[in-house]
């Protein structure tokens, strides 16, 4: 019995999203064909992104609310990419390589500040997202076209200087990934299976598995459970600590041009504002806590959480008359969840410390 | 000698530049020729619009949590005070200080719960604080589409059902504070009543740490083990610390809102808090040290620079570069308070 209650207590986020789910799915009534056929959009698109912020969850830095980085570096790279009149896979690989160069910059020099702020990684993650977001603007918005040249006058605003709001793929880089292998399913092939991306997908999630079995992954596991022996027994913390950043912010950024290809359009100001959010949220609602994440964690909340996401809307406009109430639901509830996730990390750090303390 | 070589140790690199920054802008104002009185006016205006908010950190900080994150649940409380008196219908001064009131009503039971949670999550607050006030803001954005308000001025026009984005408070208490005992001069205004407020503010919430449980509040935040051994109740005063911080934010938003012109509701309150703990680490505070002071100069320094920015810098630069200008401010002001801090706080 008591058992039972321990694996249903440490499952109560998933578990209550399950129950959530279900009955927004009842309510709104939506088609189980049309709901299968967005799932495996979503996981197609999310996934990488979630996956990303396995590694620092392990190295003990948290949930990395710096993956932002990572996704302006994706965007940015895909930018130059079509202005130096790429497309195609060519053009999506040049977008990667360009991408992983400046997220191992930025990731680096996040690293470095969140060692100098340990025990707050989270916070400092966060408003480092939102003081990158000010700069990213600055770049795109004011010096593109002015300083830094770019030659594409239709992605500028109308006096040349700074990105226009939406850039659109169509032609360059939309779809590409995603086209070089469809597998049609379902009735009439409706169910498409983009193989690539859901390869590369499985290749990550191989790539985190065996890192982990590496001297570096063990590194990582030990650093994350106690900085303080791992440092006695000659681990180079800050080292380890820097390096599981750097991947992340990488993966991000790649992840973020999975997640674009798919979708077409890049929103310049504001497709990478949410992806920190939306990814934490995903992972949590996958039963991950900000010390524990796996694999599974991710993929079950991505699953979950888009499950949500797609049908809100509806079963709020069924319930309440308005649309809207649906909208600001979803909203709350990827809050609340990290809200949630925080304050179990908060109790469990004061629990735990306290146990040091009557050592 | 020394004594200005300690002054200079004494105030931060980025406040310098920021300073620095602020000095090259009225240069800049002085040679395009842009028009200052009225600038300074308008600082005046945001100075007493934004203090209030600012000042709310103060009690958190010298308790010990750090910067109060989770303002926008004091907020909240204040826009349902603000809410209710005018779907009553009160206007002026009445009407001020009935929203005020009921402010102070909502924030009382919002901030003990708020104090509840972050006593559970100690060495987390700051980030737990973070999410709560996102949380509530997202929560009451459906409350605010289903709560029975029901006043015209107040609801969509068309459905008469769900609050406006945006109520303009003209008709109702819009600027009452900034009109009283206005002195203009020219085109010059100051805001009178409402820097006599901010003023009041400051003198209550200084008072306030000269009695019994401000000073316990003070002796918990620099040395807890001090402060229990001394039979402070560290718990009580950190609770009063966030309560009394939700309560101030709860009355800054009303000054903010009166001032504005608006009342902003939805997502509107999300990222308030940001600016408001950045103010006040411009004015020289860190995360576990705040003086009323550190309040009135980081405002000044902060809101006089964004109200001088955007026409200054529109002579020079193309479109509006102040919103850029304000997150990297902000946000790299907070960021250096945050990696700087020395390790006793964990």
């Amino acid at each position: 019995m008591v058992k039972i209650k321990n694996i249903l207590l440490s499952n109560i986020v998933p578990i209550v999203f399950v129950v959530l789910c279900v009955s927004a799915i009842i309510i709104a009534d939506i088609p189980i064909n049309f709901l299968v056929v967005e799932i495996i959009t979503r996981i197609t698109r999310n996934s990488f992104l979630v996956l990303s912020l396995l590694i620092p969850v392990v190295a003990g830095l948290g949930l990395n609310f710096g993956i932002v980085l990572g996704a302006m570096a994706g965007q940015a790279a895909m930018f130059f990419a079509i202005d130096w009149g790429m497309s195609g896979v060519t053009g999506l690989i040049i977008s990667c390589l360009l991408a992983t160069v400046i997220a191992i910059l930025l990731g680096f020099l996040s690293g470095l500040l969140l060692n100098r702020a340990k025990g707050k990684e989270m916070i400092t993650s966060m408003i480092l997202g939102f003081f990158a977001n000010g700069v990213y603007q600055l770049f795109f918005l004011f010096f593109i076209g002015s300083i830094i040249p770019f030659s594409t006058k239709t992605m500028l605003l109308p006096d040349g200087v700074g990105l226009r709001n939406t850039v659109d793929l169509w032609g360059t880089l939309e779809g590409v990934l995603n086209n070089i292998w469809i597998i049609r399913m379902g009735q009439y092939g409706m169910i498409r299976l983009y193989m690539v991306p859901l390869i590369i997908i499985i290749v990550l999630c191989l790539f985190i598995f065996f890192l982990f079995k590496t001297k570096l992954g063990q590194d990582m596991r030990a650093v994350g459970q106690d900085m303080y022996s791992s440092e006695v027994a000659g681990i180079d913390v800050d080292k380890v600590r820097i390096i599981a950043v750097i991947l992340s912010t990488v993966l991000a950024a790649i992840g973020q041009i999975i997640y674009l290809q798919d979708i077409g359009t890049i929103n310049t100001y504001n497709s990478h504002e949410q992806v920190g959010l939306f990814s934490i949220a995903a992972l949590l609602v996958g039963g991950a806590t900000t010390r524990k994440a796996s694999i599974w964690n991710a993929i079950i909340g991505v699953i979950l959480f888009h499950t949500l996401f797609i049908v809100a809307p509806s079963a709020g406009n069924k319930l309440f008359g308005q649309p809207q109430i649906g909208e600001y639901f979803r909203e709350f509830i990827a809050y609340a969840v990290i809200a949630f996730a925080l304050a179990m990390h908060g109790l469990e750090t004061k629990k735990s410390m306290a146990i040091q303390k009557a050592k | 000698m020394n004594d200005r070589t300690a002054l200079l140790k004494k105030i931060d690199i980025p406040t310098l530049i920021i300073v620095l920054f602020l000095v090259g802008l009225f240069v800049l104002a002085f040679i395009t020729g842009v028009a200052v009185p009225p600038l300074i006016g308008d600082s005046l205006r945001r100075i007493g619009m934004n203090g209030v908010l600012v000042l709310a950190m103060v009690p958190t900080i010298r308790s010990g949590i750090g910067p109060n994150f989770g303002l926008p649940i004091g907020i909240i409380g204040g826009l349902l005070g603000a809410l209710i008196s005018m779907q009553l219908g009160l206007v002026g001064f009445v009407g001020f200080w009935v929203a005020i009131l009921l402010a102070v009503v909502f924030c009382l039971p919002l901030g003990l719960g708020y104090s509840w949670i972050l006593e559970k999550v100690r060495g987390q607050e700051m980030m737990v604080g973070t999410y709560l006030g996102y949380s509530i803001v997202a929560f009451m954005s459906i409350m605010w589409l289903l709560l029975p308000f029901s006043s015209p001025d107040m609801v969509w026009a068309i459905g008469g059902k769900g609050l406006r984005y945006t109520l303009t408070l003209n008709d109702y208490f819009g600027s009452v504070l900034n009109d009283f005992m206005k002195i203009k001069i020219g085109s010059f205004e100051v805001p009178t009543g409402l820097l006599l407020f901010f003023a009041g503010t400051c003198v209550l919430v200084y008072l306030f740490f000269k009695t019994r449980i401000g000073l316990a509040i003070d002796l918990t935040g620099q040395n807890e083990k001090y402060a229990i051994s001394s039979g402070v109740n560290t718990k009580k005063a950190r609770q009063v610390a966030v309560i009394f911080s939700t309560v101030l934010a709860g009355i800054g938003i009303i000054i903010y809102a009166q001032s504005y012109g608006f009342l902003q509701l939805y997502r509107a309150p999300l990222y308030m808090a940001f600016p408001a703990v950045a103010c006040i680490l411009i004015g020289g505070a860190s995360l576990n040290r705040a003086t009323i002071t550190n309040v009135i100069v980081g405002t000044t320094i902060f809101q006089t620079l964004l109200t001088i920015a955007l026409p200054v810098l529109s002579q020079v630069a193309r479109g509006d570069i102040t919103e850029v200008l304000r997150m990297i401010i902000s946000n790299g002001m907070i960021l250096y308070a945050l990696s700087r801090a020395p390790k006793e706080a964990t």
